[in-house]
């Protein structure tokens, strides 16, 4: 029997039980490999849905470059900034992003850590959507200052005025939390691609990619010791990413919660902020991993087991936000505070109550539909669900940012918001450029972790196998 | 500029003489072309160094083949460093100093020169600050009785008007250029034409300077066929109908507020309009806040529209603009005027019984104010009230008018009109205005015009008028020469040139001098002249030697460090500091005369005139007219159908001579917060019942006549009453007035020009969104501003205690800081203020702000830092008024400084909240984070970087923002840095209100106090240990440096009760 039949052998065992499995019956080593490395070693693999993504990708970053010349050239005017409302579209996008990164970083190391086996097929490109989530939020605190040109003030270095960063401020906390974050999650995707690349380095079919994957790979051969620190690395990382996925968001939401206005200043938004990202996050990982499986075939990887899983993440971070949406007008009630009471009513019922009731309706009702079984496991409505999630937090921020914004202490400074198309264009430019870097990483990365894959299979079990 | 290099005075137009036409000739220039300078050396003519002919032109050139490697490298490192530079390039400019400096001229130190600004011909006395001849600021004279050191709106804004970018620049004829000399030739030819002045026309407005005035009279005498037309659209026609029905004569009035323990305003806006206002303000206030603010006045208003002191009013009536009269009528029955029969039937009658006891109870203390824009019925009536009050004489004061020739001067234009059908008018001289645009629209004059043979027209701009005139003359602005004008009680202000005219710009009195003399004499020579004749007469009142004595020290509060005479001799060289080549200086250069330099006497009474600001004694003699009519003779105004229209004239561009004024225009009126736009006002219940919503196009048909505006429902106005403001729609004035509003003018004819009825308001469908400052205006069931009635207080003196929850001052983690050296605060009495704006756009002249323009504040990205917030109580129908002006807070605990990323935003040692404008990246936090929002952001490039004329008005001791970085009040720091220098070099303390703010110093009733807390003795301290002491959002713990007073009224209890308390 060959090495190959052998590993059949084991993974055609019946299933116990009807838990769907991790990973379809009938896998082997070889194959596994195969799958996953042909997307970026061979072109015909490569189905029309991604030439459909790169385009509507290139077409709204050509957007978003032709906006940020001109913001740049012209001023944040461009923008529906005002006073009183002075952050806008460019924050809201700014929280919604880091909120989606949440996810990858979630799956990628909490997941490890609480030795979540399931993680394994979609944390490459859960940690990958971290990345340029989080590359596409920072861009935002960037493109909505008044002078750009000199965003590296906020950073602390040695200058010539002797002067630092004020460090009571939570926007230099924000830029410490996204940074460290930004870095941590860097490394820890790369660190865990170190063996793939070796691996797409090994089956490269011509000079060009077995030099791009071989400088990228490190000179990894694999040699248990190179296993024994790669395994180390991957643990300390994840131990300091973990605490990221908490403070992170946490932080962001001190940008609101410093802040003497009603609406912001309120002790529940970091747990409230970590939650919304979190469900955020697991909506975007759905909305990436819905089409790519499939479009490229990945239904014995990605298993129904891994959909269900993550609408059940998604529907447990909801339930956690609907709480806190519910406790937010009890504590304006129960503070007495005529401001917080007046918000809360102006949310509810004011000029922009559309995304109050919104947000409602994105983030707490129509998820409830998640109960239902056929709605975690049909990727259709699941997907539908996703999408409506995604809106439904970025309205949530909207709904944060202005409502508390254009009406606050003196009625005399209240002001409606009405954002510009250049508002719009820079969202979904971010889009754009968050679609065509994904487009890329699927194409030339190796998007679900073959090595980690392959160590669920049976077969790689202690025991070759004998036991689920 | 080295081959014709024309010395300055050459170039002087208004100085032609033999010599200089002999330069011109040789120079080969006409002598009025027009003169676009770029840096002072340039306008002055000062000899620029000559470049080096083989100096720097082709570096590229100069480089051997070999180095051509080295040129690229050069090259590429500069391009890399160009982009170092990020997005500002700084033009090259030569700093060169002077070689024979003006006397007393100190670069960085401004001087200050007395002068005054005339609105419709009515002055205000000024002192205004130049700074290396630039002037920047205007504030107030403190010995001039229409100022007393505060300023109206107009007289602040009137130094942008001198930079206005728009003004004419050259004499035209049939639109091309010509020169001064062909201009008083052909006007000298044309009039010489004429038999005796026979088909001479002069239009004029109002005409109150004597020079001016003598003129007139002088050319009359001289031609005695000439007619003379005065005729200002928002004139006080009606005042002098009024008179002539009362009197039998002209008069003007004079109104002594602080004797008057009630007032009784009837449709009139005189807190805040007009340039008598702010002493009228100043009296209202201090009489207020009498014995503690325990005596306090009474002021009753009926108005036609919600007006500032309408608002500010114990008890306010909204009433249509023909039931004011009808009201009058029965008041005067009740207090007893004789012949007056009440009407009996008065809707109103309640308030005519309880104003009536009022005013009756305090005899010879109480005043009844007709306004401008009320039928002369009214005035005349007002009149009778008074006499039969016992006021005339006390509070209110009839003096000779102060006009040269009172005239009727709807009538004046009318005969104009008439003259022009019958042909006999072939020269017709505007001096000034706009008729074509602002005359009666039944008048039509834009097309009599044309019947007219020739057409001249001075004015400051080339405007709907001098499109259809022939000749059009540039006019000097009051601070480019010499002039006089009379303040609201007559007092005379010789006017100083502090700058010399930017263009080839002319005064009245030179071009009608024309007619008098050829060639003409220039301003100086006339005004001195005219002077010399008539103070010849009161020689004996002269002041003497000892004026000079009052020359020295400083005009400003506080600012020794001017030597002395600087005013004086500063005055005479007024128009030649600019240059620095200038030979002879002051009076002696530009006297009439050797002869006269010798009268020391009259020398010394003209310095210390002209350093002043005033003449002395030269108010106009008190009168004491006798009511000479039967009132009851007085037709009763005819019974109104349907609904009335208004015509008011704007509070800030009155008639529309102040539209191309972007400030104007970006100041929001006082109660509506509109800017860039006038507005058809009509009451929620007309709004309702004719179905037309806010902002939407109507077509008002008014006796035939159409015009379409744009509705704005105004809480206070009366029903079935639209009041639509003047001044608005330019078609041709300059990029500030063109297209803002719609032309009230096109309604208004010669036989109604106030009021009419006959209205029909017809919708099309469309809507138009007007621009506002201020979106919201009620308070939300918010403490933000705290009043209350004045028997209150005195039951209660802590009521405001009770009202605030502050929190305890140990409320905080952190040690308190101690500050040992100055605590800088400021104290706002909202009893005081009167919603005049007079401070904001005083702040925005001194600190540099820019005008964004109506597209800028629909997207609510206004940049003034000092607002007046206004809120509304109550009623729509008749709501209450609420007056805050709201500046930076100065928070001790500011939540916008913890919250910058880059400590843009410090607090400074004497308690300041700083803003580092070179620090900022804009984040914008800190203005989230301000609950009273007063940060401003420069979302866009907001100054104007490009516009030349509009850099030399700047204030230099403030930076000039760019875009992208957050700005606010700064308590006017540069005031206080230079206080500081002041007071260490002569190491001493600041002075209390040695520093004052622009908005204190501008405030007509001193509402704003600023000052150093840390002295008790201080004012402020005093104000801030008041029981009506609060700070607004207390309960937040900012614990902000700037507090309020807490506004105290005085209902009449009769009233009160009457009322339902609807009104306080």
């Amino acid at each position: 029997m060959t090495v190959e039949e052998k590993q059949l052998e084991t993974t055609r065992r019946p299933e116990p039980g009807d838990a769907p499995a991790v990973i379809a019956p009938g896998q082997t080593f070889g194959a596994v490999t195969a799958q996953i490395s042909s997307v970026p070693l061979l072109r015909r693999t490569i189905p029309p849905l991604w030439y459909i993504a790169v385009a509507i990708g290139l077409a709204l970053v050509l957007i978003f470059l032709v906006t940020v010349s001109y913001l740049f050239g012209t001023g944040v005017g461009i923008l529906g900034l005002q006073i009183p409302v002075a952050w806008g579209y460019p924050i809201t996008t700014f929280v919604w992003w880091i909120g989606i990164g949440h996810a990858g970083t979630l799956i990628s190391a909490f997941l490890l850590l609480l030795n979540q086996p399931w993680r394994s097929s979609i944390n490459r490109f859960a940690e990958a959507m971290t990345i340029f989530a989080v590359i596409c939020a920072g861009m935002f605190p960037i493109l909505h200052l008044g002078r750009p040109w000199v965003a590296y003030w906020i950073l602390p270095y040695p200058n010539t005025m002797t002067i630092q960063p004020q460090f009571r401020s939570p926007l230099v906390w924000d830029v410490f939390a996204v940074s460290t974050y930004f870095t941590v999650s860097l490394l820890f995707w790369y660190l865990g691609m170190i063996p793939d690349l070796a691996t797409l380095r090994d089956q490269s079919k011509n000079r060009f990619s077995y030099a791009f994957y071989g400088i990228l790979s490190w000179g990894w051969r694999g040699a248990s010791r190179h296993w024994r620190l790669h395994e180390t690395a991957s643990l300390l990382l994840a131990g300091l990413a973990t605490p990221l996925v908490l403070s992170v968001h946490t932080v962001v939401s001190f940008d609101f919660t410093i802040a003497i206005l009603p609406g912001w200043h309120s002790t529940i938004f970091p747990p409230y902020f970590v939650a919304g990202a979190i469900y955020s996050g697991f909506a975007m990982v759905l909305v990436l991993m819905l089409p790519i499986r499939a479009a490229f075939g990945l239904d014995n990887l990605i298993t129904e087991r891994h959909i269900n899983n993550c609408a059940k993440l998604m529907l447990t971070t909801g339930l956690i936000l609907a709480y806190t949406y519910a406790i937010e007008p009890f504590t304006a009630w129960y503070s007495g505070d005529q401001f917080e009471i007046a918000l809360v009513h102006n949310r509810a019922f004011g000029p922009h109550a559309w995304t109050y009731w919104g947000v409602i309706l994105c983030n707490v009702l129509i998820p409830q539909l998640l109960w239902i079984r056929r709605f975690r496991v049909r990727t259709k409505p699941l997907f539908a669900i996703s999408v409506v999630i995604l809106y439904g937090m970025w309205l949530e921020r909207y709904m944060i940012i202005i409502t508390s914004l254009h009406r606050d202490f003196l009625p005399s400074a209240w002001a409606n918001f009405i954002a510009t198309v250049w508002d719009n264009f820079l969202v979904f430019g971010s889009i754009g450029v968050f679609i065509v870097l994904f487009a890329l990483f699927v194409r030339f990365l190796p998007m679900i972790s073959m090595y980690e894959v392959r160590e669920l299979l049976p077969f790689s079990r202690p025991g070759g196998g004998s036991e689920k | 500029m080295k081959q014709d290099f024309i010395p300055l005075e050459a170039l002087r137009a208004n100085k032609p003489g033999p010599a200089n036409t002999a330069v011109l000739k040789a120079t080969g220039r006409e002598p009025s072309s027009p003169r676009y300078w770029r840096s002072l050396e340039e306008l002055s003519g000062a000899k620029l160094p000559e470049r080096e002919p083989d100096g720097e032109p082709d570096f590229a050139a100069k480089l051997s083949e070999k180095s051509r490697r080295r040129f690229l490298e050069l090259m590429g490192a500069s391009l890399g460093l160009a982009g170092l530079t990020a997005c500002t390039r700084q033009p090259t400019e030569f700093i060169v100093p002077y070689a024979q400096p003006p006397e007393n001229a100190i670069p960085g130190r401004p001087m200050h020169f007395a002068t005054a600004v005339p609105v419709d011909g009515i002055a205000q006395g000024v002192i205004v600050e130049t700074h290396l001849g630039r002037p920047t600021k205007v504030e107030g004279n403190p010995a001039h009785p229409s100022s007393l050191g505060a300023t109206s709106v107009l007289s602040q804004s009137s130094v942008l008007d001198l930079y206005d970018p728009d003004r004419a620049r050259v004499v035209t004829y049939l639109g091309n250029q010509r020169s001064w000399d062909d201009f008083i030739n052909a006007f000298h030819q044309s009039a010489g034409l004429l038999q005796a002045g026979a088909g001479l026309h002069i239009l004029t407005q109002t005409v109150c300077s004597p020079t001016l005035g003598s003129q007139l009279k002088a050319v009359l005498e001289a031609l005695p066929q000439a007619k003379w037309h005065q005729y200002h659209p928002t004139g006080a026609h009606s005042a002098y109908s009024g008179a002539q029905l009362a009197f039998g004569r002209p008069v003007n009035t004079v109104y002594r507020l602080d004797r008057a323990d009630v007032i009784l305003g009837l449709d009139s806006d005189f807190l805040a309009c007009g340039q008598a206002s702010t002493r009228m303000a100043r009296e209202f206030a201090v009489r207020r806040r009498q014995g503690n603010r325990l005596d306090m006045n009474r002021l009753y208003v009926i108005e036609s529209i919600l007006t500032s002191t309408g608002g500010k009013a114990d008890h306010r009536l909204p009433m249509r603009w023909a039931d004011v009269e009808v009201f009058a009528r029965d008041l005067a029955a009740a207090i007893g005027v004789k012949g007056m029969a009440a009407s009996n039937n008065n809707p109103h009658q309640q308030w005519i019984s309880a104003v009536a006891a009022d005013l009756m109870a305090h005899y010879g203390a109480s005043a009844v104010i007709p306004g401008d824009h009320q039928s002369p019925g009214l005035h005349a009536l007002a009149h009778a009230i008074n006499a039969a009050l016992g006021n005339a004489g006390n509070t209110v004061v009839y003096t000779q008018p102060l006009e040269v020739q009172p005239v009727d001067q709807i009538a004046s234009i009318r005969d104009l009109a008439g003259a022009m059908d019958a042909g006999q008018v072939q020269l017709l001289l505007i001096l000034g205005g706009n008729p074509a645009y602002d005359a009666p629209a039944d008048l039509d004059l834009s097309n009599r015009l044309k019947k007219v043979r020739t057409v001249f027209h001075v004015s400051q701009h080339f405007n709907e008028t001098s499109v259809l005139c022939n000749w059009h003359v540039p006019e000097t602005h009051v601070f480019e020469d010499w002039g006089d004008a009379r303040a609201h009680d007559g007092t005379v202000t010789i006017t100083q040139p502090l700058i010399e005219p930017f263009y080839d710009a002319h005064s009245h009195a030179q071009v009608l001098d024309v007619l008098l003399q050829f060639p003409p004499r220039n301003s100086y020579e006339i005004l001195r002249g005219y002077w010399m004749g008539e103070h010849t007469g009161a020689r004996g009142q002269g002041p003497g030697a000892s004026g000079r004595g009052a020359a020295a020290g400083g005009q400003r509060l506080g600012a020794s460090g001017r030597g002395p005479a600087a005013g004086g001799q500063g005055a005479a060289a007024g128009g030649q500091r600019l240059g620095a080549s200038q030979g002879p200086e002051g009076a002696r250069g530009q006297g009439p005369g050797a002869s006269q330099g010798t009268d020391f006497e009259f020398e010394a009474w003209w310095r210390k005139s002209v350093h002043d600001g005033l003449i002395a004694d030269s108010a106009v003699a008190e009168i004491k007219p006798a009511i000479a009519a039967d009132l009851s003779q007085l037709p009763a105004p005819a019974q109104r159908n349907g609904i009335e229209l208004v015509f008011r004239a704007d509070p800030y561009i009155n008639g529309g001579e102040y539209a191309n004024n972007g400030w104007l225009q970006e100041l929001p009126r006082p109660m509506t917060k509109l800017t860039w736009d006038n507005a058809v006002h009509l009451s929620p219940a007309t709004a309702k019942r004719l179905g037309i919503g806010d902002q939407r196009v109507v077509r008002l048909n008014y006796r035939g006549r159409k015009v379409e505006g744009v509705t704005w429902i105004a809480p206070g106005q009366p029903d079935d009453s639209i009041t639509i403001h003047l001044g608005y729609g330019h078609t041709n004035l300059g990029r500030a007035a063109n297209g803002a509003g719609f032309n009230a003018y096109l309604l208004r004819t010669s036989d109604s020009p106030w009021s009419g009825d006959g209205l029909q308001v017809e919708k099309t469908g469309r809507s138009f969104p007007l621009a506002t400052t201020q979106m919201q205006q009620t308070l939300e069931g918010r403490t933000l501003v705290i009043e209350d009635a004045v028997g209150r207080y005195q039951q209660d003196p802590d009521f405001v205690k009770h009202l605030v929850d502050e929190p305890e001052p140990d409320t905080t983690l952190y040690p308190a800081w101690s500050y040992t050296g100055y605590l800088w605060g400021m104290s706002i009495d909202l009893t005081a203020c009167v919603n005049c704006n007079a401070c904001v756009v005083a702040c925005q002249a001194e600190n540099n702000i820019p005008v964004v323009g109506k597209e800028q504040i629909l997207s609510r990205r206004g940049m003034h830092w000092l607002r007046i917030d206004t809120y509304y109580k109550g009623a729509a129908e008749n709501p209450q008024a609420f007056y805050q002006p709201v500046p930076c807070m100065q928070c001790e605990k500011a939540p916008c400084e913890l919250v910058c990323p880059v400590q843009a935003t410090q607090h400074s040692s004497d308690g300041l909240n700083d803003m580092v404008y070179n620090r900022c990246i804009g984040t914008r936090y800190c203005s989230n984070n301000c609950p009273y929002k007063v940060r401003r952001f420069n979302f866009l490039l907001f100054q104007d970087w490009v516009t030349d004329t509009l850099k030399l008005q700047r204030n230099p001791d403030v930076s000039v923002r760019s875009r992208g970085v957050m700005e606010k009040c700064t308590y006017c720091v540069q005031r206080i840095r230079q206080g500081e220098i002041r007071s260490a070099d002569e190491n001493r303390y600041i002075h209390d209100l040695e520093v004052q703010t622009a908005c204190q110093q501008a405030c007509p009733t001193q509402a704003i106090v600023f000052g150093d807390m840390n002295q008790r003795a201080n004012r402020i301290s005093q104000l801030k240990s008041e029981k009506l002491n609060y700070a607004l959002l207390a309960e937040l713990n900012t614990r902000p440096n700037t507090t309020y007073l807490a506004e105290l009224r005085n209902p009449n209890p009769a009233l009160n009760a009457q009322n339902g308390g609807g009104r306080g």
